[in-house]
């Protein structure tokens, strides 16, 4: 098993005749993702390397019964691109668009939480489940199947540390970017309870940083809730106060949401948080052998 | 984006939140002219974005024109908590009867708005918040019906607010959320909101943060972002668009991701380093984007050299290696460059680079090793 993308998968990509929405649909299709539409609107009866253009997603998931939504649209036209997902009924909706308003994402996060659809994102990398599929940018060829789950707020971060997994001979049952943003659809608590439930993930790397108070409530989820072992890993201890460190979400405010905090509420709970990307590797290594 | 207190009250005004007469000075005379103008006692105050202006003696009374602009020389160029004050806001004094406390925030946590009233006003509210949770009224909204009036009321009455400034108050948060939606702020605090002794409500200071990420729909707010105030390396990013935070070591640093830079900044620190900077150069980094974020790192005189992380996702290998060689080649720089490159086309990055690159730039296979490369490297120059 693996979470939220496999084989059964059917992908319709929101933006799919942009520049880099034609890039990643393809290298998704390539990979073994089954893309089976794409929305511009306009652009109804174009193809992309094979992959059917629609004019609304409503049209794409009639014709081709996609189940999952990828939002690759420019964040002024993204909360209405994240509606009209909504509103197809797909499964899961995975948005990689970075600078939507905080606003809009609190009012999208409202509405999606009344229902029993799955967000992940904004401003994330997408989600692999290694050797199944591949669904947003992520370089696939630092991924290679195996029992590791990986949740992260970071893109390139994510792929760092993967690499250094495969460098130890761990791969990946699935890998998820939940985004760096301040609102995103899915928190690492949302996360860590899918890998909670598949019985093929042996152990979950969660990779936090900065910023808002997700990774300590998170700390007493694993700590009440999960027989699954987590390590974890904390960017942002040399970040000063009150300046956002790239990510909208990557702000400590007051004395609230520093990395020394985070580490400490982990450990408090009996997580290991390794120092740097390499040590990440080591500590699985050593808790699943 | 935060607001000076000046701009924050022009924003509440705009609102409909009543807030004293007042103007804005950046020299002792104009300071004059605007007490002039105003007449009568005036308040003198600093315009910094930082708190604890009062205890600093930033903020001073003026009873006539010749104090204020007296004040105002004594205020203009003083240094807040690292913070140069480059003008004043002049206002008329109030007569303050109460206290209280407004605001509405973003609670990340909850994902929601958060409206806060409380009786205590005046004061450092997280204080107020720790010490005396009872007197501080919180209510979370939701995003998609919004702030009612019964909020208000619950709010007023829960914070203990005078009977007579009840309708005043209520006004005040009500005005207060509709701009907090209206212009996407992530927080907006007036502390005090005072009642006057004649029984008027208003808002003797603003502190306004906006989303970023909204500002291309507000130009009006986008516009007040004030670069002179940023260093001289923030600010020449801040004009081209480049994610750059300043810090106080040697080691310049170029990433892309922010977690990974992050993390860049934290191996470095771990070697025995010392980073100049956050600088993300973006998940689409392009060889223009490149030449554009090293011509920001290497303008600030700290940086002895300088490490590039990347990790491809987006960014491909082969265009970061041009736009590093472009960058070298229009900056001719010599300082001695330390790459790691990984990630989707990084054999044709790494290629072009052991290529074409001149000497001063060494190529690192691991970020761990390229850390301790250019920590090294910078012990040497220093």
């Amino acid at each position: 098993m693996s979470i939220l993308v496999d084989g059964g998968t059917r992908l319709v990509v929101q933006g799919i005749t942009g520049r880099e929405g034609a890039f990643h649909a393809t290298r998704n299709k390539a990979y073994g993702t089954n893309v089976v539409a794409g929305v511009t609107p306009g652009k109804a009866g174009q193809s992309v390397d094979g992959i059917p253009v629609f004019n609304t997603v409503a049209d794409a998931v009639g014709e081709t019964d996609a189940n999952t939504a990828m939002v690759f649209v420019p964040p002024r036209f993204a909360t209405d691109a994240l509606y009209e997902a909504i509103e197809s009924g797909v499964d899961l909706i995975i948005c990689i668009t970075e600078g939507i308003p905080a606003h809009d994402m609190m009012r999208v996060y409202t509405h999606l939480r009344r229902g029993d659809q799955t967000l992940v994102g904004p401003n994330c990398p997408g989600v692999i489940s290694p050797g199944k599929a591949t669904v947003g940018i992520m370089p696939t060829q630092v991924f290679q199947p195996g029992r590791v789950g990986l949740v992260s707020r970071s893109g390139t971060l994510t792929y760092q540390i993967s690499k250094e997994l495969a460098q130890v001979g761990i791969g990946q049952s699935t890998v998820v970017g939940i985004g760096g943003d301040p609102v995103v659809g899915s928190s690492f608590i949302d996360i860590l309870g899918r890998f909670e439930a598949d019985p093929e993930t042996d152990l979950v790397v969660m990779v936090g940083e900065i910023g808002g108070s997700e990774e300590e409530k998170a700390a007493d989820f694993i700590a009440s809730t999960m027989s699954t072992p987590v390590v974890g890993y904390i960017a942002g201890f040399q970040a000063p106060p009150g300046k956002q460190m790239g990510h909208a979400g990557a702000i400590i405010t007051g004395s609230s949401g520093t990395a020394q905090g985070k580490k400490e509420a982990l450990e408090a709970q009996g997580v290991r948080v390794a120092t740097n990307p390499t040590e990440v590797a080591q500590l699985v290594k050593e808790q699943i052998g | 984006m935060d607001l000076y207190e000046y701009q924050g009250k022009e924003l509440l005004a705009r609102l409909g939140i009543p807030v004293p007469r007042g103007e804005v000075a950046a020299t002792p005379a104009e300071a004059r002219a605007a007490a002039e103008r105003i007449g009568g006692r005036v308040v003198v105050k600093a315009q910094v974005q930082i708190g604890g202006r009062g205890k600093a003696g930033g903020i001073k009374l003026a009873d006539t024109p010749e104090e204020a602009e007296a004040r105002a020389a004594e205020i203009i160029g003083m240094d807040i908590r690292g913070h140069t004050v480059h003008r004043v806001w002049v206002e008329e004094a109030s007569d303050i009867a109460r206290e209280y406390y407004a605001s509405v925030t973003f609670d990340r946590g909850e994902k929601k708005p958060l409206v806060m009233l409380s009786a205590a006003g005046g004061m450092d509210i997280e204080e107020v918040a720790a010490t005396r949770p009872d007197e501080l009224a919180r209510l979370h909204v939701d995003p998609l019906t919004g702030f009612q009036p019964h909020h208000a009321r619950w709010l007023a009455f829960h914070a203990g607010i005078d009977e007579s400034a009840m309708r005043g108050v209520a006004d005040v948060l009500a005005r207060a959320y509709d701009g907090f939606v209206a212009d996407d702020l992530m927080l907006l605090e007036i502390n005090p909101l005072i009642l006057t002794a004649d029984g008027a409500v208003m808002a003797l200071d603003a502190k306004v943060t906006v989303d970023n990420n909204s500002l291309y729909r507000h130009p009006d707010l986008a516009a007040l972002r004030d670069v002179e105030a940023a260093d001289p390396q923030e600010q020449m990013a801040a004009e081209r668009g480049v994610t750059y935070v300043k810090l106080d070591g040697d080691v310049g640093i170029l990433g892309n991701g922010a977690g990974l830079v992050m993390s860049t900044l934290d191996v470095v620190a771990l070697a025995g380093g010392r980073p100049a900077n956050f600088l993300d150069a973006g998940g689409g980094s392009k060889a223009d984007e490149v030449v554009t974020a090293l011509e920001v790192l290497l303008s600030d005189p700290k940086v002895r050299v300088l490490l590039i992380n990347i990790f491809g996702g987006i960014t491909r290998g082969d265009e970061v290696a041009e736009g590093l060689l472009t960058a070298i080649d229009r900056l001719g720089t010599s300082i001695p460059i330390v790459v790691r490159l990984d990630g989707t086309n990084e054999e044709e990055g790494r290629h072009i680079i052991a290529e074409r690159a001149p000497s001063n730039v060494v190529v690192e296979q691991t970020m761990l090793s390229a850390a301790e490369r250019a920590v090294a490297l910078a012990k040497e120059a220093a």
